[in-house]
């Protein structure tokens, strides 16, 4: 099964994605898949939602190749990324990664591994909202020492 | 695409700062993305920030770059705030 990368205005089903994920046939024994939501505080407190930009087209890419160097560190059956921009409201689903592998130890680091270095290298930007006014999200070294982790 | 010029883009927080989202910059050729941030900044007011102000993060040709890389005619060079997506 191909690889997917989707970075789309509309929500996804965890449900059909999962279900694509375990359509790769009888060799894959382990799905790990991860998903992001839109919460209440962030760098402000009363967040009632987030607008979130990309880079066209660079998005993309950076994401396919976050892939391959998953797919050379991991031995990878399928991988499925989606990522969404626009408007969200509090609770709603922003980003979903999953990964289904042979066995659970590659599935679970590939998993992470692209959500860590996604966060700190895809061109997405958070915009925070709330009933005072709007905030650009701040990178957190936090996140940038979890990228960090996997540059061994 | 004019051969002899430059695209530049701007996201997120520096797009809304300098109130635009791109631009076409005449590419002279011998120049780094580090010569057009410094060239940008001199313009002043909100553009100092390119320089002084807090990261700035560099693609060009929608890879990322630093202000070190070169730049040729025909180039898309994007400057943005160091990323938040996830």
């Amino acid at each position: 099964m191909a690889d997917e990368v989707l970075v789309s205005e509309a929500d996804f089903d965890p449900a059909t994605e999962y279900a694509r994920l375990r359509d790769s046939g009888a060799g894959t024994g382990a799905i790990a898949t991860f998903t992001g939501l839109v919460r209440d505080s962030g760098d402000l407190t009363g967040v009632t939602g987030l607008y979130l930009e990309h880079y066209p087209g660079m998005t993309e890419q950076v994401i396919e190749d976050l892939i391959r160097q998953a797919r050379e560190r991991w031995n990878l059956r399928a991988v499925r990324v989606i990522h969404r921009v626009g408007t969200l409201n509090l609770t709603d689903q922003i980003v979903f990664v999953g990964v289904a592998s042979a066995h659970r130890e590659d599935a679970f680091a590939a998993c992470q591994f692209l959500m860590d270095i996604l966060k700190t290298s895809a061109p997405f930007w958070k915009k925070e909202l709330t009933e005072e006014g709007e905030h650009w999200v701040e990178q957190k070294d936090t996140d940038v020492q979890l990228g960090e982790r996997w540059s061994s | 695409m004019a051969d002899d010029t430059l695209t530049i883009r701007f996201f997120a927080r520096l797009r809304e700062e300098l109130d635009t989202d791109s631009e076409t910059l005449p590419c002279t050729g011998n120049q780094t993305a580090g010569d057009l941030l410094a060239q940008l900044a001199g313009r002043g007011g909100p553009w100092q920030q390119l320089v002084d102000g807090q990261p700035v993060m560099i693609a060009v040709n929608q890879t990322m770059a630093n202000a070190r890389t070169p730049v040729h005619p025909g180039d898309e060079v994007a400057f943005f705030p160091p990323v938040t997506g996830g």
